[in-house]
């Protein structure tokens, strides 16, 4: 589904990535753990193609087409989503229009005709019910006043409202107590199908226990250094970075 | 060569008698001090100061014919304008550049259920029947309010419009009051009783209708008695492909316990000219709610003055301009502080983009005395690209010591972070940026009090920022 070749970008001149190579197949959750400032950020950011990133080497290919060549909106409306670390409150668009106008524009890319408003709503309704999220909140402007669980929460139901095909879940988890994040995590498991992936950045085994992954990346310094099955992340909450950083001979 | 003034100049002395001829004695009166008075002030340079982002003289350059021979414009406003602001309830009365077409029965709108359901409580203290007659004048001592041509009014009723006209709009000052003064022949003149309650908006669309190039100048007049109450609506739209400078001057009377409610919506073309003064005095306990908005034009200038001038008076002045391609709006506001424990609030929000040219400057003045002031002043602009331009001068004098005011302006771009977040959902680059502007727009919106002005508003205003509204809506010529 998603393949990365030698991969370098940075910010403001000063290169994060430096040379990431990653193939993730149909069906399957990648976890990306490691220290911070490692870059794990980057790397979804780099995906969606937020233009603050610069993409300087390597490619990108999502499901046989070079997604460095797309625009943010045409990366999400091919099934790319990604769920913020940091969820940005929109004064004044409310919930209700800023959906209708996302899940049209991807109907529209599939050549479908826009959801009757009827339908649309029921839709909501329903999706809603996933991530338990108050139908106040969904008349309200985007995350505006949102608090750190409810605004974790709208992601994961803006994310079962648009059906992607790949999610990044960065860092998902961080601000949520014990409960909203069963709520995240149960709500995204509940959208995994065989023909969808996902990447999941996070620093702690607590939300993987949830999602169980396939495979465990260790991204330090700009680089995957290490690549194992989900028993790594169990090794990393016990015993840390240190060991694989020695390893690889960091 | 010739000053921008002579040709008015030259214009006033071979018609004079025209002007009389075709209009009341009340409106003659004042001409000739009018005249003066241009002669003397000349259109104000930009070094005056509440004219320093207008360019008078330039806008006043231009050949416009003046219809001072009142020949009848050959259009039917009621067949010309099918539709305005549907669903709104309002009486709907319609002005053909100066002149009120009231005489007329409207055609009701197809498929429209205007005049259905709450004619009954629309017959109650108002003389403005219902929808399906539109008597233009009811007799003054029946509870009546009146709704009808400034002319008629002074025919009729020449103690009453001389008792109130031009005692606001002072030309000594104003070039443009001046001028408006001496040129103005008919308008509008709204007479609320007192305690009488108009239950139903009134709305009044000026329709700039002209083969040549036309100046028009019009003359409003609001006066509202003790314990009266009112909402209008006015809608400025130019149905020809024309130039069009018009003058407007505005003097409202807001008695004690009055509570007026005045809308004024602009959605000309780029090639209308407007300069309206608009001034206001508001007694003890009365309320004001002001609105401006410049949703669509081509060089504006809205000057308000507002004199709170008995206790406990409250005024809402709220603006809004959408302005793009090569567009002006000058807003020039002064609220003037004059008694004790009132309260002023002030919001215009300005969304620019392209070449726009656009200004706001407010001042709010406390008077000594004028203790327990409330008042609040804000300024928002949003730039849409990097040639747009706001001047915005927001300003606070106060010569009483205990009182609450703020003032202060705000200018910024659309958030890069939040144009991400959408265009990561799927949402293209310009709706984002749509939806953001809308945003943006949409705090003035809330304010308007009547909810059908409001929805049809926030359509007009998406419809705006989607680039469909190059001209006006509900316009037949213009599709």
């Amino acid at each position: 589904m998603l393949e990365i070749k030698n991969l370098h970008a940075s910010v403001n001149g000063k290169e994060i990535l430096k040379g990431i190579n990653l193939t993730i197949n149909d069906g399957e959750v990648h976890a990306v753990m490691g220290t911070n400032g490692a870059g794990k950020s980057t790397l979804s950011n780099v995906i969606v193609g937020n233009p603050a990133y610069e993409v300087t080497q390597g490619e990108i290919i999502f499901n046989g087409k070079n997604l460095l060549e797309m625009k943010p909106e045409e990366r999400a409306q091919e099934g790319i989503f990604l769920s913020f670390q940091q969820p940005v409150e929109i004064p004044g668009v409310s919930m209700t229009n800023f959906m209708r106008a996302a899940l049209n524009a991807k109907r529209k890319h599939q050549g479908l005709e826009p959801l009757p408003a009827g339908d649309f709503l029921k839709l909501m309704r329903e999706k809603r019910k996933i991530v338990e999220l108050d139908s106040k909140l969904a008349n309200r402007s985007v995350n505006e006043g949102f608090s750190g669980g409810e605004k974790k929460r709208n992601e994961i139901f803006q994310m079962a409202m648009l059906e992607p095909t790949f999610s990044i879940l960065d860092e998902t988890d961080s601000g949520l107590d014990v409960d909203a994040l069963r709520i995240v995590a149960e709500g995204f498991t509940k959208l995994r199908t065989p023909q969808t992936s996902a990447i999941v950045i996070t620093h702690y085994q607590r939300l993987l226990d949830y999602l169980k992954p396939d495979i465990i990346h260790v991204l330090i310094d700009g680089r995957i250094i290490k690549t194992a099955g989900p028993e790594l992340a169990l090794e990393i909450e016990e015993r840390g970075f240190d060991w694989i950083k020695e390893e690889a001979g960091i | 060569m010739m000053s921008a003034e002579q040709q008015y100049i030259d214009l006033y002395t071979e018609c004079r008698d025209m002007l009389d001829k075709h209009s009341a004695p009340v409106l003659n009166a004042l001409r000739e001090e009018a005249f003066a008075n241009f002669q003397r002030l000349g259109f104000p340079t930009q070094k005056v100061e509440r004219y320093k982002y207008t360019n008078v003289a330039e806008a006043f350059a231009p050949n416009y014919g003046l219809n001072l021979n009142r020949i009848p414009i050959p259009v039917n406003p009621y067949e010309v304008f099918k539709c305005d602001v549907p669903n709104l309830s309002t009486s709907l009365y319609f002005m053909v550049n100066d002149q009120f077409y009231g005489k007329q029965s409207p055609l009701p709108p197809k498929g429209s259920k205007m005049g259905g359901n709450s004619s009954s409580e629309a017959q109650a203290n108002v003389g403005v029947a219902s929808n399906d007659a539109h008597p233009s004048i009811s007799p003054l001592g029946d509870g009546g309010a009146i709704v009808c041509s400034l002319k008629e009014a002074a025919v009729k009723h020449p103690e009453l419009v001389a008792a109130y006209y031009g005692k606001l709009a002072r030309t000594s000052k104003d070039a443009i009051n001046a001028l408006n003064t001496m040129l103005c022949q008919d308008g509008l003149f709204v007479y609320v009783p007192k305690n009488v309650i108009v239950e139903r908006p009134i709305q009044i669309v000026n329709v700039l209708r002209s083969d040549v190039d036309l100046m028009v100048n019009r003359r409003v007049l609001i006066v509202l008695e003790q314990g009266a109450s009112i909402k209008l609506l006015f809608c400025d739209h130019a149905i020809d492909d024309r130039s069009f400078l018009t003058t407007q001057v505005v003097e409202t009377y807001v008695g004690e316990n009055a509570h007026l409610e005045l809308y004024e919506l602009e959605e000309t073309h780029v090639r209308n000219t407007r300069f309206s003064n608009q001034y206001a005095d508001q007694q003890a306990y009365s309320t004001a709610v002001l609105h401006n908005i410049t949703l669509h034009n081509g060089i504006t200038r809205n000057r308000t003055d507002l004199t709170l001038s008995g206790e406990y008076a409250e005024t809402t002045l709220n603006g809004l301009v959408i302005a793009d391609k090569e567009q002006q709006v000058d807003n020039n506001t002064l609220i003037d502080h004059k008694a004790a424990h009132c309260q002023s609030g002030q919001l215009y929000k300005y969304v620019l983009d392209d070449k726009a040219r656009c200004a706001f400057a407010g001042r709010v003045l406390v008077r000594e005395g004028a203790q327990q002031t409330v008042s609040q002043e804000t300024n928002a602009n949003l730039l849409g690209s990097k040639e747009a331009r706001i001047y915005t001068q927001p300003m606070l004098e106060i010569y009483a010591d205990d009182v609450k005011c703020s003032h202060g302006s705000t200018v910024g771009q659309l958030g890069e972070q939040a144009m991400f977040y959408m265009q990561q959902r799927g949402i293209p680059f310009e709706e984002a940026r749509m939806l953001l502007k809308f945003a943006f727009a949409a705090d003035v919106l809330q304010t308007i009090k009547l909810d059908a002005l409001h929805d049809r508003l926030s359509y007009l205003v998406d419809k705006r920022f989607r680039g469909e509204l190059s001209k006006c809506e509900g316009c037949k010529m213009c599709k």
